[in-house]
């Protein structure tokens, strides 16, 4: 594969913010036409890191590029050919749909814009409603409006900051319908997001910690990757039982889903010897696959393990 | 019914007092003018401000120099209105000086004077002011008129004391230029113009951006190819229409309602304040840059708004105030836009005349344009 299938290429990116290192020596690959999750927990520097990519900030060392384009030098490039999607709503409030839209259009120099306009309008089905106000709209379509504005001069790379946050499961099914739509057009999409859904949704991703990337690629590498064994346990009494388990040898991580406790550790066999040893009667315990949630809750303990000593 | 009426409880108004002071204590600048404020004003107000201006400069063009002229001149200095600051020999030097504003009085002693005093003729001295500002003239003129009997108690003693005369033995003719009325608002109107373009320019550009950041919406601008320069550019050009209405009402008023004279060039003074709203624009940005929310930006346009009102001879005469309040207030860029205006609009000056005020206008600029692109810049990255 040559260097140009991939539409972000960087290597040892590293972002300080008054000495403190916010990103730290990340190298990442993303080819074009993918859908790139990017998890993490807050403050792990992914808004920091997308912002360097869209050539808001400059990395303090590392290189790489995007689109082809260099992430030092040549920022105006891919502000041109990059779509960014803010992790707070940032169009204007005061403007109404159709306003926002052809003031993007005009700061792009999108040719023949009043058709651009009009199409995007169409597509996203905000048609009906473009003489709203941008501040009168609800969470969802806030968010539809976002992405029209950010795909409205064809940009052939997507940076999508928490694009779902506080969006009904609905609206955001339909948003990643449409996010896979583009994709298959070409258009590549880097997606933060704290859903678990939504990262089994990419096609590759990446766990980011404290600054560093931990784990990288399609949830089964990277669930393989973690060598993590699960078990399940359902019955009564999960709460004294989960106390319990936690403070026995071989036990990693117990949590709560629901109504049954996912137990992991990375030694099978003294995680099995564990579990005989706590279960009680009445609780029916079996080896599951691990989940992504589980290997993220354990990478996320070991990374605070490793950045607090 | 007494049951259902909401009851007053102590630690829930004490929560409500407690978070209040943290929030207090957080917002730094908010903070600062409730303390600065007051400060500013007890300074301004306490020890800047005088209504009774003294010192003012003088030029004198005495074509006699006779003793009894020497007498004259000394008691004009003692009673501490004058500041003698130049020696005048035409009358066109002394109408330059009056137009330049370098001199607030010429006293014209003329070439008979000493002859005509003791002949008991009652000689006149012809005493000109700027009087664009009749605050600044008339604390100094009503104190000539008193000097005006005793100043040659001691030069005609005894016998030569009839020469004294009943009215007094000088006749002191006060010619008030650019003002003869001494109308106020003359002196007000074209004042207006500076301190509504102060307040308005420097706020709205302090908050247009800020509201940017607060908002968020800026950091989607700068994701997009658009360049520092044309978001700055882009976001004056509205405002400094703003103020050019604002102008055009205000000189509209000042001709139809206040009926102040309106002798020089508008071409001139339209031109000239283009630097002026420029140089408001550019601090409002530099504020923008320090401001971390809107209602700070506000509140540091206030900071610069009061001394531009109070210090720049808007309201008070600028002679009046001390040497420190002075140094202050030929900082501001109101003061010399209020020189230039009344100039201007008053004295009829020309491009020639107006140079001296004009060059601090755009020094200003400069500097409040470097600084505030430069922290702009800053606050990308």
């Amino acid at each position: 594969m040559s260097a140009t299938d991939f539409a972000i290429d960087v290597a040892g990116v590293t972002k300080r913010f008054d000495g403190k290192t916010v990103v730290n020596a990340i190298d990442l690959q993303v080819r074009r036409g993918e859908i790139y999750g990017f998890l993490g927990p807050n403050g792990s520097g992914k808004t920091t890191f997308i912002r360097m990519l869209c050539g808001l900030l400059t990395p303090d060392a590392g290189t790489g590029t995007c689109l082809g384009y260099d992430l030092r030098v040549q920022q105006a490039d891919i502000k041109r050919h990059v779509g960014y999607m803010t992790q707070r709503f940032s169009y204007y409030e005061d403007l109404s749909i159709r306003e926002n839209l052809d003031f993007i259009a005009r700061i792009y120099d999108v040719p023949d814009r009043a058709a651009a306009v009009e199409h995007s309008l169409e597509r996203l089905g905000l048609g009906n409603r473009s003489h709203q106000l941008a501040g009168q709209l609800s969470g969802g379509w806030k968010q539809r409006l976002a992405l029209a504005a950010c795909l409205i001069h064809a940009p052939q790379l997507l940076l999508l900051d928490e694009p779902t946050a506080g969006v009904d499961p609905k609206a955001r099914r339909e948003f990643w319908d449409e996010i896979h739509q583009l994709a298959a057009d070409g258009l590549t999409v880097l997606i933060t997001t704290h859903y678990m859904d939504e990262a089994e949704r990419c096609h590759r991703l990446a766990y980011l910690a404290y600054g560093t990337l931990l784990a990288r690629g399609t949830v089964d590498e990277v669930v393989a990757a973690a060598q993590l064994t699960t078990w399940e346990v359902v019955g009564a009494d999960l709460l004294p039982l989960a106390a319990d388990l936690r403070g026995r040898s071989g036990v990693e991580q117990v949590v709560p889903f629901g109504n049954t406790l996912h137990v992991s550790g990375h030694d099978p066999v003294r995680l099995e010897a564990a579990i005989a040893a706590g279960r009680g009667l009445g609780h029916e315990c079996r080896k599951i696959k691990s989940s992504l949630e589980d290997v993220f809750i354990c990478l996320m303990d070991h990374a605070k393990d490793n950045f607090s000593c | 019914m007494e049951k259902m009426m909401p009851r007053f409880t102590f630690h829930r108004f004490w929560a409500i007092v407690l978070k209040e002071f943290i929030q207090m204590k957080r917002d730094r600048v908010t903070f600062g003018m409730m303390v600065g404020i007051p400060l500013m004003q007890l300074i301004i107000f306490g020890f800047a401000i005088n209504s009774d201006p003294k010192h003012l400069p003088v030029a004198i063009r005495a074509a006699d120099q006779g003793p009894f002229a020497r007498t004259l001149v000394a008691a004009l200095k003692n009673s501490g209105y004058f500041t003698l600051v130049r020696e005048a020999a035409t009358e066109a030097d002394t109408r330059r000086m009056l137009q330049l504003g370098e001199v607030q009085f010429v006293i014209n002693i003329p070439e008979d004077f000493s002859r005509r005093l003791l002949r008991g003729e009652r000689p006149t001295v012809l005493i000109e002011a700027d009087a664009t500002d009749p605050a600044a003239v008339g604390p100094a003129m009503s104190a000539t008129r008193a000097l005006a009997d005793t100043v040659f108690n001691r030069d005609l003693p005894g016998p030569l004391a009839r020469l004294r005369g009943a009215e007094g033995p000088v006749d002191f003719r006060i010619h008030a230029h650019y003002n003869p009325e001494n109308i106020t608002q003359y002196n007000i109107v074209p004042g207006l113009m500076g301190v509504v373009l102060t307040m308005t320019m420097v706020v709205i550009t302090a908050l247009a951006i800020t509201r940017e950041r607060e908002r968020g919406t800026m950091e989607n601008l700068l994701a997009t190819p658009v360049r520092p320069f044309e978001v700055m550019a882009g976001k004056i050009l509205p405002y400094i229409a703003v103020g050019y209405v604002q102008v055009t009402l205000i000189l509209l008023a000042a001709h139809f309602i206040f009926h102040v004279p309106m002798v020089g060039s508008f071409a001139l003074l339209y031109g000239v304040s283009l630097s002026f709203i420029a140089a408001n624009l550019a601090m409002g940005i530099t504020f923008s840059t320090l401001a971390k929310n809107q209602l700070q930006a506000v509140q540091m346009a206030f900071f610069f708004f009061l001394p531009s009102i109070l210090l720049s001879g808007f309201m008070f005469p600028f002679r009046g105030m001390p040497e420190w309040a002075q140094w202050i207030g030929t900082c501001l860029p109101n003061t010399h836009f209020l020189h230039i205006a009344r100039g201007i609009l008053l004295k009829g000056n020309g491009a020639a005349e107006i140079a001296p005020e004009l060059w601090p206008l755009l020094l200003f600029l400069i500097v409040a344009m470097t600084v505030g692109v430069k922290r702009y810049r800053q606050t990308l990255d």
